[in-house]
């Protein structure tokens, strides 16, 4: 029983580094770039919510709030790329590696700055409701989370799959110059992929909001989802689902029956075993390189 | 203008292009080696301070400048290199003994991890240094008898021959102790990359193709690199042990990652002296910060002291802008001004245009 509660929980909290980790591949996917920043991403879409959200701030309804909050976070991922990483286009990947971790910096600022480094909580309309049932409690939250996944993991691979812009982004994530030469227009897609990873990262925060306080360290939770989506081979949408739920899974368990710092550890070491025996991670795309 | 004419092998291969170049260092050696008469013990600290980075940039500038291996993990190198210093002084044996064999456990360390982690490339290393930093960190908890765990650890204080180097009771001696390391490793450094296995380690960063079809082995150079590059850092985190006095794992953070990224960033990646630039930028940076935000507070009355995180989102914007607008770092910068003059009228700016990207993708292109 015991151990059907942490698996439920952890899958919960799996499911938020998975989608994390989604806005990693996404992005990843679209330019072979990684965006460190996507935590602190995260922080700030579900600190944008709450601003818009709780009552003492803007107090708008939750269900009004959350998609304001969503089109004004793909609006900043949007800008984020139009503004600084279009810069540096054709720099070596490390630059954008760093100048990521740099705007994570600065985001953490700026929600620092406006919300402050209390933790808050964010006001929802299901907070505190539990399912009970054969020794097991299931809080709604956890339920809605899950569902959401689910839900937004099936989207963005239909969005991939059947839509035009989609196959756009697929065609520019394979060659990109052979996709600009057929037409696709390469900038304007590598734009709309990162503002939907800012949304797919809000989402992500607000579901984390609804579990608990928010301060705006929580962007840190982004390097464990980076371990998520190497673990599912950082250009695989549902292995970063999959790598996610692995380590939300094996995190609380880990911290239940062995030293509390090996939990911590934990999702590094699959994360390291993984890169050693599979280096393309558990839904390998990459291909052998060439010259 | 100067043209030099290269009337042998030995001379094209020599350090320095000509002898003036050679007076120079040797003028910047001497100021170092006079400085402790010429400043202040608040700032003879601080160049103690900005040495100990340099030497610690200088370890990275090897594995992400010079060889093209990016690493989000180095602070796990500083912090082994400064527990085992400390571990081996607090069990008694002399700075002599310790200090070296903290740079050959972390390089060990380095080497070891590098070999399955040299399967990697770009962005897969960063993850698995990055994992490795964590893991180092915890364990430094977890091994409590030898690190103190939470509570930290002290570095004793340095004594040889009779004259003690302690980092308050005789800062001089410190400092040039420092000094020394730092001027050896450097001038080992240089040499390094004008012998055959620093030639491979550029060959390795420019292409591993090439490398391996002119004979290179890249996976040994590879891990070579990776290992003087973590050794190199060990030696630092030693020294910076013996600095800071007291430590515990916190010291240690991922912040310190990423402000040695920085420095070889924004110094000048692939440039050793682009590691010292750096050293002095981020050291010498939250001084001038806080200088300036008492001159603010103390004319018009606004009080930055009281908004948190100011200083590394001050560091974060410098970051931003190095990488959109000067990519080849402060050293890239001054030799840009240094040619423009050397050669006037004649500097174009196509001249410093980029041909080879130091990362590559992992997929087909």
């Amino acid at each position: 029983m015991e151990l059907l509660q942490l698996m439920i929980g952890g899958l919960a909290n799996g499911c938020i580094y998975g989608l994390v980790a989604l806005g990693f591949v996404l992005i990843y996917k679209a330019s072979e770039g990684v965006n460190f920043a996507q935590g602190d991403m995260m922080m700030l879409g579900a600190f944008v919510a709450l601003g818009l959200g709780n009552s003492a701030q803007m107090g708008l309804s939750f269900w009004l709030a959350v998609p304001i909050a969503i089109v004004i976070m793909f609006g900043v991922g949007w800008g984020v790329e139009r503004v600084v990483v279009r810069r540096i286009f054709g720099q070596p990947q490390f630059a954008l590696v760093i100048l990521t971790i740099a705007m994570g910096f600065v985001f953490r600022f700026v929600a620092g700055s406006i919300w402050g480094y209390t933790p808050l909580v964010l006001e929802t309309p299901f907070a505190g409701q539990n399912l009970r049932g054969g020794g097991i409690v299931i809080s709604v939250s956890d339920l809605i989370t899950i569902g959401v996944t689910i839900a937004l993991t099936l989207g963005l691979w239909a969005f991939f799959a059947f839509t035009r812009i989609g196959l756009a982004a697929q065609a520019a994530s394979q060659n990109q110059m052979a996709a600009y030469i057929v037409g696709v227009p390469v900038m304007r897609i590598n734009s709309i992929i990162w503002g939907l990873s800012g949304a797919v990262a809000t989402v992500a925060g607000v579901l984390y909001a609804t579990r608990g306080a928010i301060d705006p360290n929580i962007g840190l939770l982004g390097i464990k989802a980076f371990a998520a989506a190497v673990i599912g081979g950082l250009g695989s949408l549902p292995g970063a689902l999959l790598g996610g739920i692995i380590i939300g899974v094996v995190e609380p368990i880990a911290g239940r029956y062995a030293p509390g710092e090996l939990a911590i550890m934990s999702p590094y070491i699959i994360m390291l075993i993984v890169l050693v025996t599979r280096p393309g991670g558990l839904f390998a795309q990459m291909h052998a390189k060439k010259v | 203008m100067r043209i030099v004419f290269k009337t042998s092998y030995d001379r094209d291969i020599d350090l320095h292009e000509h002898g003036w170049s050679r007076a120079k260092i040797a003028v910047l050696l001497g100021i170092m080696i006079l400085l402790p008469f010429l400043v202040g013990e608040y700032y003879l600290a601080e160049a103690t301070n900005t040495l100990i980075w340099a030497l610690a940039g200088m370890g990275l500038m090897i594995a992400v400048g010079h060889t093209g291996q990016v690493s989000l993990g180095h602070a796990a190198f500083l912090s082994i290199g400064a527990y085992t210093d400390a571990a081996l002084m607090n069990a008694g044996l002399p700075f002599l003994v310790a200090f070296p064999a903290a740079g050959l456990v972390a390089g060990l360390f380095g080497a070891v991890i590098a070999i399955p982690a040299v399967r990697m490339s770009g962005i897969y290393l960063a993850i698995a240094t990055l994992a490795v930093f964590v893991i180092v960190e915890e364990l430094v908890i977890l091994l409590e008898p030898i690190t103190g765990g939470v509570g930290g650890t002290m570095a004793p204080s340095i004594t040889f021959f009779g004259i003690s180097f302690d980092r308050y009771g005789a800062l001089q001696n410190f400092y040039w102790l420092i000094l020394g390391v730092v001027a050896l490793v450097t001038w080992g450094y240089a040499n390094l990359m004008r012998s055959p296995t620093g030639r491979s380690f550029l060959a390795v960063r420019d292409s591993e193709v090439s490398a391996r079809a002119l004979g290179i082995n890249v996976t040994r150079t590879k891990a070579l690199a990776f290992g003087l590059s973590s050794g190199v850092t060990g030696l630092a985190g030693a020294l910076m042990g013996h600095y800071i006095g007291f430590f515990n794992y916190e010291l240690f953070s991922i912040f310190i990652s990423i402000n040695l990224l920085l420095v070889v960033t924004i110094g000048g990646l692939g440039f050793i002296q682009g590691a010292f630039l750096g050293a002095i930028l981020i050291t010498g940076m939250p001084q001038l910060i806080a200088i300036m935000r008492d001159g603010l507070n103390a004319s018009t009355g606004i009080d930055l002291g009281s908004i948190p995180g100011l200083d590394t989102m001050m560091f974060s914007v410098i970051l931003i802008l190095f990488i959109i607008f000067e990519p080849t770092g402060l050293y890239g910068r001054w030799l840009k001004i240094r040619t423009y003059f050397e050669i006037f009228p004649l500097a174009r700016r196509d001249m410093f245009r980029r041909q080879k990207s130091y990362l590559k993708t992992e997929r087909m292109k």
